[in-house]
């Protein structure tokens, strides 16, 4: 059973309401009662991602979904890709602009931040196609 | 510790007004947001120089009980406003970092767990 389906787009470069999307999937889970504990981990996931379709993307979207069990957080967007996703994946490792990274992001922790915090973790990322990323967190 | 006994220790000055005191149950300085991301905890005091929306964001998306901002540094009015109708105390002082970390810790304030 399905409690909610939503799906939001997300704008490159667009700093200013980046946050936004996962402020408002917070609140609808804390609407729901979900357990804080769980509540934190979606929210870190989100927000990494989010912030990773602002500063990284060509823009796309982030699909969230509720049911008894567990959350799904669907991250989908229009490229440009990762083309090496080990790397990727490396704690520190970043190609933040300075002035992103003047703001304090660029740490290179988001995608293993994501990792971290999901109890499912799957990056599918195609060069000149885009990136997929899916997060479940049990309930 | 509250949010109020910070307010006296440290002399600072709370940006965003009229505020539910609530208890600072860990403290955490860095200015690199993902880090924060990953070591951040319900009711923590995050000491950071950054202070542009994506902080506000942050501190409210992990329900901090404030963000202090050290060395009187300038914050806009726009964030202050951000910050005050997401609930997020904004309290700003005229201490370095490392002095107000003293501060805290000196106050039994402990560290954020490791993440
Ligand atoms: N959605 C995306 N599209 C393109 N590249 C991405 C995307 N997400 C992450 N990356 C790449 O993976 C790297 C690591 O991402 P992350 O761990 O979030 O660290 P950071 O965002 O701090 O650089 C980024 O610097 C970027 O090169
Ligand atoms: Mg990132």
């Amino acid at each position: 059973m399905t409690m909610i389906k939503e799906s939001y787009p997300v704008k490159a470069d667009d700093m200013t309401s980046a946050g936004d999307v996962s402020a408002r999937i917070k609140r609808q889970m804390k609407q729901l009662g979900i357990p804080a504990s769980v509540v934190r981990r979606v929210s870190v996931g989100t927000y990494e991602a989010e912030i990773n379709l602002v500063i990284h993307s060509d823009g796309g979207r982030i699909d969230f979904e509720i049911s008894p069990e567990k959350i799904t957080i669907r991250v989908v967007d229009q490229g440009p890709g990762i083309p090496d996703l080990k790397k990727a994946m490396t704690e520190g490792w970043s190609t933040a602009s300075n002035e992103v990274r003047n703001m304090g992001f660029g740490a290179g922790m988001g995608l293993p931040n994501m990792k971290r915090n999901a109890d499912e973790f799957d990056i599918q990322s195609t060069v000149g196609v885009g990136t997929d990323i899916t997060m479940i967190f049990n309930i | 510790m509250h949010v109020s006994d910070f307010v006296k220790l440290s002399g600072g000055k709370v940006l965003t007004g009229e505020y539910e005191d609530r208890e600072i149950v860990c403290g955490y300085t860095c200015d690199l947001l993902s880090h924060v991301m990953g070591k951040g905890q319900a009711d923590m005091a995050w000491i950071t120089v950054q202070a542009h929306m994506n902080v506000i964001a942050v501190a409210a998306l992990l329900d901090f009980a404030c963000v202090i901002i050290p060395e009187n540094l300038p914050v806009d009015e726009t964030i202050i406003k951000k910050a005050a109708s997401e609930d997020i105390i904004i309290v700003s002082c005229e201490q370095t970092s490392f002095e107000l970390v003293k501060l805290l810790a000196d106050a039994g304030v402990p560290s954020a767990k490791k993440g």
